[in-house]
C-alpha cells in the first residue's frame, strides 16, 4: 500500500507533472462535455478538420514570434475561430457535399502548416510538439489560460444547455419556438473551436478529435440521460488524463497517446462489457 | 404572455373553452380575432427547377380539423414546413392570424417519427419540456411552474406515467403522443401533423384520435397529413387533395370524387369501394418520403 501510494505521489514532487496532471484534468472536463454534442449530432470528423486546419496559423505563429506558448495561443485561436464559421459557409456554398468540402479544407490547410513549419531548422521538434502534444511542457501561464477558457466555455455551454438540446435533437422545433438558430448554431461551433485550441498542448491537433470523441461515445453506451451522460463523459476523460500521464511517466511514452489510448481502452471495455451482456441477454430471451 | 395558473390556462383545462387573449405582450405577434387562423395565398415553392408546390390558396377557420392527403412527393411536408416558418416560401404569402409564421410560437410542427433520433439520450418528460423554452426565453431554466405544465400535457395524452422513459423505449403510438404532449406545451393553437397515424396499429391509431378529439373541444385547429382516405374523409371536417397544386379542398363528399383522385393520384391509385367509402390501395407508404414530401 505505501508502495502504491509512493508510485502516485513520487511524479508529483516535479512541478511540471503537477501542472500536466491539472491540465489534463481541466481538458478532459472541457472536452467531454463539448464533445457530447459532437457526439449527438455526428460531428467528428468536423472536429478532426478543425483540429487540423488550425496548424497554419500556429505555423505563422511560431514562425513570428517563435516557440513562445502565449502568442501561439492567440494565432491558434483566431484561426479556429476563422476556420469553423469558415467550413460551414464554404459547405453550404457549394456543390461539392459537406464532408467533400470539409476535406479539401482541412488536408489543404494541414500541408500549408507544415510547409510553413518545415522552413525552419528545427522543425521537427516543434512540429511534434503541435502534432502530438506536449501536455509536460504547460506552464503556469499556460495553465492560468486554460483554467480560464475552460471555465468561459463551461459557463456558456450551461448557459445555453436547452437551445443547444433542442437545435441537436430537434432543428425545426427550434425554427418554430423561433429561437436564434443561426447564431445558437455559430456559437456551438465557436465553443468546440476554443475547446480544440485550449486542448492543443495536451494531445496535439491530430489526436484531438478522440479527447472530443471518445468520452462521450463510452459515456453514450453507459447511459440515456444527457446530464448523466456530460458528467461520465467528464469523469471518464479526466481519469484517462490522469492514468495516461501516469503511464506515460513510468513506461516512458508520448503522453498524448497514452492520454488518447487510455480513453480508447476505457471504450474498448465498456464496448466489449455491453457487447457481452446484451449478447447474453438475447440468448436467454430466445431459450 | 399569459403566465397565469398551470391549471386555469392550459389548452386542455377542463371545463369550458376559454376565449384566447386577443394580444400577447413580448416580441411575438398578437392575434386578431377575426382573422382566420391562416390564410395561405398563391403559395408557390421550388426546389431550383423542381417545383414541390403551385400556387396553392386556402384559409383555415380556428378549431377545425383537417386532413391532407395525396401521394408521396405531393409537397404535404413543404407546405407544412412553409407554414411553420421554417422553409422559405418561393412566391406568395402565408399568414397566420393576419401575420407572418415566423413572428408566431403558437404554431407546431410535429414531425414524422422515422426522421427523429430516438436514442437521443432525453427522456418523455425532457422533450415535452423543450416545447415551453420559446416561453422561457434564454438564460431561463425550468421551474416548478413549469414542470408541473409539462406533466399536465403528458396528462392529456395519457404518458404521465412514461415521463421519466427514454424516448426510445416508447412505442410508435406513444412517440406520437408525447409530440402532441410538446405541441400543448408548446401552448399551440396551430398543429401541423405530418404522418402523424403512419405504421400504427389500430388501436395506437385510436388513442391519437382521442387526443385529436379532446383537442378539439379545446379550439386547437389541426392540420394532419395521412394515406388513409377513409380516416380523412370520416374524422375530419374538412380535407385536402394536394399533388403540387390543390386539387380540391372541402368536405369529404365534394372532394374524394373519382375524377378528383384520378387528377391528384393518376395511375398509382387503386381505388376500392368498401362499405360507403374509398380506399387508396397500393400508394406506398411515407417512410421513403424524402425532402420533397
Amino acid at each position: 500500500m505505501a508502495r502504491l501510494l509512493e508510485l502516485v505521489l513520487a511524479p508529483l514532487r516535479y512541478s511540471f507533472m503537477a501542472r500536466g496532471l491539472s491540465a489534463a484534468i481541466i481538458v478532459g472536463v472541457v472536452c467531454a462535455v463539448v464533445g457530447t454534442y459532437v457526439v449527438l449530432r455526428g460531428m467528428a470528423f468536423f472536429g478532426d478538420a478543425l483540429a487540423h486546419a488550425i496548424l497554419p496559423g500556429l505555423a505563422v505563429g511560431y514562425l513570428v514570434n517563435g516557440s513562445a506558448r502565449g502568442p501561439l495561443f492567440w494565432w491558434a485561436l483566431g484561426t479556429a475561430i476563422l476556420t469553423s464559421l469558415g467550413i460551414g459557409a464554404v459547405a453550404r456554398g457549394t456543390r461539392v457535399k459537406e464532408d467533400t468540402a470539409i476535406g479539401i479544407i482541412f488536408a489543404g490547410m494541414f500541408a500549408l502548416g507544415v510547409a510553413l513549419i518545415s522552413t525552419q531548422r528545427s522543425y521537427s521538434v516543434d512540429l511534434a510538439h503541435f502534432l502530438f502534444g506536449d501536455i509536460l511542457g504547460v506552464s503556469a501561464a499556460d495553465l492560468i489560460r486554460t483554467a480560464a477558457f475552460g471555465a468561459i466555455i463551461l459557463a456558456l455551454m450551461v448557459a445555453f444547455h436547452k437551445e443547444f438540446v433542442v437545435l441537436a435533437f430537434d432543428p425545426v422545433l427550434a425554427a418554430t419556438l423561433r429561437l436564434p438558430a443561426k447564431l445558437l448554431e455559430h456559437l456551438l461551433l465557436v465553443l468546440i473551436a476554443v475547446t480544440v485550441v485550449v486542448s492543443l498542448q495536451t494531445v496535439g491537433v491530430t489526436l484531438m478529435v478522440a479527447m472530443l470523441v471518445t468520452p462521450p461515445a463510452c459515456a453514450y453506451l453507459l447511459t440515456r440521460r444527457l446530464p448523466v451522460l456530460m458528467l461520465l463523459a467528464a469523469l471518464i476523460a479526466a481519469g484517462s488524463g490522469v492514468i495516461g500521464i501516469y503511464l506515460s511517466y513510468y513506461a516512458n511514452i508520448a503522453s498524448g497517446a497514452s492520454i488518447v489510448l487510455t480513453c480508447t481502452a476505457c471504450f474498448g471495455m465498456v464496448w466489449a462489457v455491453q457487447t457481452l451482456r446484451e449478447r447474453r441477454m438475447r440468448a436467454r430471451s430466445r431459450n | 404572455m399569459s403566465v397565469s395558473s398551470p391549471v386555469s390556462d392550459h389548452p386542455l383545462a377542463h371545463g369550458p373553452a376559454r376565449p384566447r387573449p386577443a394580444a400577447r405582450s413580448g416580441r411575438h405577434a398578437a392575434h386578431l380575432p377575426d382573422a382566420p387562423i391562416l390564410e395561405v395565398r398563391e403559395l408557390s415553392v421550388h426546389y431550383g427547377a423542381f417545383v414541390a408546390l403551385d400556387r396553392v390558396s386556402f384559409a383555415l377557420h380556428a378549431g377545425e380539423r383537417v386532413a391532407v392527403v395525396g401521394p408521396n412527393g405531393a409537397g404535404k411536408s413543404t407546405l407544412f414546413r412553409v407554414i411553420a416558418g421554417v422553409l422559405p416560401a418561393t412566391s406568395g404569402s402565408v399568414e397566420v392570424y393576419g401575420g407572418a409564421p415566423r413572428r408566431h410560437i403558437c404554431i407546431a410542427y410535429l414531425p414524422q417519427r422515422s426522421g427523429v433520433d430516438w436514442n437521443f439520450p432525453v427522456t418523455v418528460g425532457d422533450v415535452v419540456m423543450m416545447g415551453r423554452i420559446g416561453r422561457l426565453g434564454l438564460l431561463a431554466w425550468p421551474r416548478r411552474r413549469d414542470r408541473a405544465w409539462v406533466h399536465q400535457c403528458l396528462e392529456a395524452v395519457g404518458l404521465a406515467d412514461l415521463e421519466d422513459r427514454q424516448i426510445g423505449s416508447l412505442s410508435g403510438g406513444q412517440q406520437q403522443r408525447m409530440f402532441i404532449a410538446r405541441a400543448l406545451a408548446q401552448e399551440a393553437e396551430l398543429m401541423l401533423m405530418d404522418e402523424p397515424l403512419a405504421g400504427l396499429d389500430v388501436p395506437s391509431q385510436q388513442d391519437i384520435f382521442a387526443v385529436l378529439d379532446d383537442l378539439r373541444g379545446r379550439g386547437v385547429t389541426i392540420v394532419l397529413s395521412t394515406h388513409d382516405l377513409n380516416q380523412a374523409a370520416e374524422r375530419f371536417d374538412r380535407v385536402m387533395l394536394l399533388n403540387r397544386r390543390l386539387l380540391g379542398f372541402g368536405s369529404p363528399a365534394e372532394v374524394f370524387t373519382p375524377e378528383r383522385l384520378m387528377a391528384a393520384y393518376g395511375g398509382h391509385l387503386h381505388l376500392v369501394a368498401v362499405e360507403g367509402g374509398l380506399v387508396a390501395v397500393g400508394d406506398t407508404c411515407c417512410e421513403q418520403d424524402g425532402r420533397y414530401g
